[in-house]
């Protein structure tokens, strides 16, 4: 074979600026009540069953990056996705967008704070109107924000938009409809008519999942150019762990609604604190059939979120977990020792007593 | 070298053709595989590339409008296209067994778990009783990991992975040949799914089950499979040794396929992008259907003839590829002639 020809996916330089941070999530639950009969709630007075979603959650988004945002199903990721984006109202805590407090905002305040932010699902034919035209899709968002536009304005900005996803010439596809389109094409427009109110905050709720794997990192490759091209943050949800490596700057793992670790994705996955987090990791399968796994896998199943375990929600099935202690403490985010901003929720392998490891006392 | 003893299921130019509003498709195009006894052959391709349509063609099971419209499907030296419906349906289940993406399609909602596998095997084996099919089905669901008692479970009640493992158990319990997994682990997280792609290698061993795992997934692949056989546009492009397919692909298909998989190990390289996206099957291109994306495409040969599916230049039987930079192709004969 001649050597490789293969086109290379361009490794995006991030400018993440200091300062305060685009997005800050403060102590955040989202409880859905279970749906409960008449003679239910007559004798049930007290705390009435909720699936908890999401359960004291805290990060912040820094201007510039991409966050990730990981775990699997029901660990509550895309919950906290729509708390993000005012989308949802949190049952308790607090989102701020820029500095402002998000439960504070009118109606109105909201609405117009929403073209700086927007969101990117996993289905694009589910996203796409299929009776508007591409076009009408991509301008749909302008005549919502920028109402003063002219119709010559608006076309304008939606064949850029189409220029900038790579769908050229754009003439060529701004009057057809979705379903004349590829899968991967049609998530470029769902990436062009997010982006055409030129918006600060982009929240990809898996945007890739559904793609096959050769057109998976022609879309990856575009949302990093254009993250550079418009000066965007990224919350990145996923439950691709190895997708996530390629383009996170630094990376939440969820579990049962809660963040059991955080830091930048080359800490994290490099040398994850949580063991759940390892586990997570080693489980990816990666494709090497030389490559074997090393990790233990967690015993059982996801317990549910209506009654999680007590203290670590991970210690029943924890190789690790000290009886005593982890079924009885409920561990914060603390950092792990001789690390940089990585923090995890483990009360053996960091905070106070994993620091105490590090140093006997003589 | 397999010797013919050793081949458990054969597939000889199986070509399968959908009817659509734009004319007849060929879903699978002239396709040849052998399954060896106790492997696990993973079968990848991108969605749409003809590897479920395969996978249910074997089983003569029909997908949508989907029709044989030739080839030869060879079992354990018998030819599934000579058998009657009813013959067929014998041997689905018992020797050939099934597990899909989504079980939840595959067992009935309200039948519990341990009726609805006593039921199949009294189908199968009517000569148990019902007490011995049932202390076999709770033995088995035990076996791979699921308490006694929650066979009186009904699947809603169960996890994703957990009821993947029911439809293995079936399988298992008919002493089932040959397993067609289509997409098993797709719908389950990660971790469930390396603990269930242990359990397939597990039974491999124990019980030799042979395994034809399809899937998109090449992680999958590389992690639980013996043999790899690849697929893009209805048909088949290579076929060899897992190490020998991930170390030195011949197919740049498989090259690409390969290098645009995430690998989520820290050092590994940076990820490829493979240009446009595969062929619509109501107009193929002509010759290698790979060529209008291929980097290596030659002009006077690719986009012309169709290459065959064969054992290299100089290689053994056991690889397979169909690329003309790997056969002579009818312009070096032309010249040489």
């Amino acid at each position: 074979m001649p050597e490789s020809r293969l086109e290379q996916v361009a490794t995006p330089t991030h400018r993440i600026e200091a300062g305060p941070p685009l997005v800050e999530v403060r102590g955040v639950k989202k409880y859905f009540p279970l749906q409960s009969g008449f003679l239910a709630s007559l004798f049930n007075r007290g705390e009435q069953p909720a699936v908890r979603a999401v359960d004291g959650v805290d990060f912040e988004i820094r201007r510039g990056e991409v966050f990730g945002l990981a775990g699997e199903s029901g660990s509550g990721k895309s919950t906290v996705g729509r708390l993000v984006l005012n989308l949802l109202e949190p049952t308790e805590g607090k989102v701020f967008f820029d500095g402002m407090d998000l439960s504070q905002l009118s109606p109105d305040e909201m609405r117009r704070l929403r073209s700086r932010m927007q969101i990117i699902f996993q289905d694009p034919l589910a996203s796409l109107n299929p009776r508007m035209t591409i076009g009408q899709a991509i301008a749909h968002p302008l005549e919502i924000h920028e109402p003063n536009l002219s119709e010559g304005q608006r076309r304008k900005r939606v064949l850029e938009m189409l220029e900038a996803v790579g769908m050229n010439p754009p003439t060529n596809y701004a009057d057809k409809y979705p379903h004349q389109i590829s899968g991967g094409q049609r998530q470029r427009i769902v990436i062009a008519r997010a982006l055409v109110t030129r918006p600060e905050l982009i929240v990809a709720d898996e945007p890739i999942a559904m793609a096959d794997v050769s057109v998976r990192s022609a879309l990856l490759d575009l949302m990093m150019r254009l993250k550079d091209e418009f000066d965007l943050t990224y919350l990145f949800i996923t439950h691709d762990l190895a997708t996530a490596k390629y383009v996170c700057d630094r990376i939440a793992i969820m579990y049962l609604g809660r963040i059991v670790e955080v830091g930048p994705l080359k800490s994290v996955y490099g040398s994850p604190a949580h063991p759940y987090t390892q586990a997570l990791l080693d489980a990816v399968p990666v494709p090497d059939p030389k490559h074997r796994r090393t990790q233990p896998m967690p015993r059982g199943e996801i317990p549910s979120p209506i009654d999680p375990p007590s203290g670590c929600r991970f210690h029943p099935r924890c190789p690790i977990a000290q009886m005593g202690l982890c079924d009885v403490e409920d561990p914060q985010l603390m950092q792990v020792p001789e690390s940089d901003n990585h923090l995890a929720a483990c009360l053996l392998r960091a905070g106070p007593r994993a620091m105490g490891q590090q140093t006997p006392p003589s | 070298m397999a010797t013919s003893s050793d081949i458990l299921y054969s597939v000889r130019n199986l070509t399968v053709e959908y009817e659509t509003r734009h004319g007849v498709v060929k879903g699978v195009d002239n396709v040849s595989l052998d399954i060896r006894r106790g492997e696990i052959l993973g079968l990848v391709g991108e969605s749409g590339s003809g590897k479920s349509t395969l996978g249910k063609a074997m089983m003569r099971l029909r997908n949508g409008s989907a029709r044989i419209t030739s080839g030869e499907l060879w079992f354990d030296g018998q030819n599934l296209m000579e058998l009657s419906e009813r013959q067929m349906r014998d041997l689905r289940g018992s020797r050939l067994g099934m597990v899909f993406q989504d079980p939840m399609t595959s067992l009935n909602p309200v039948q519990r778990i341990v009726e609805h596998l006593t039921e199949t095997m009294l189908t199968h084996e009517p000569e148990w009783t019902e007490e011995e099919a049932r202390a076999r089905a709770e033995e088995l669901v035990e076996r791979l990991g699921i308490r006694r008692e929650r066979v009186k479970d009904y699947p809603h009640q169960m996890s994703g992975g957990m009821r993947q493992r029911v439809m293995i158990a079936l399988a298992l319990a008919l002493n089932c040949d040959l397993v067609i997994a289509d997409e098993p682990t797709t719908s389950l997280d990660v971790i469930v799914e390396a603990k269930f792609l242990d359990l397939l290698k597990e039974l491999r061993d124990e019980f030799n089950l042979t395994i034809l795992l399809i899937t998109h997934n090449i992680g999958v692949v590389a992690e639980v499979a013996d043999r790899v056989a690849v697929m893009y546009a209805a048909k088949l492009v290579e076929i060899g040794d897992v190490n020998q397919v991930f170390e030195k692909p011949l197919h740049p298909y498989t090259e690409g396929l390969l290098k645009s998989v995430p690998n989520i190990e820290l050092d590994s390289g940076a990820l490829y992008k493979m240009e446009g996206s595969p062929p619509d099957l109501s107009s193929p291109p002509p010759g290698c259907r790979f060529h209008p994306r291929c980097p290596y495409m030659m002009e006077e040969v690719c986009p012309i003839y169709d290459p065959p599916f064969a054992p290299p230049e100089g290689a053994s039987e056991d690889t397979r590829v169909a690329c003309w930079l790997h056969h002579p192709h009818p312009q070096k004969v032309a010249i040489g002639a």
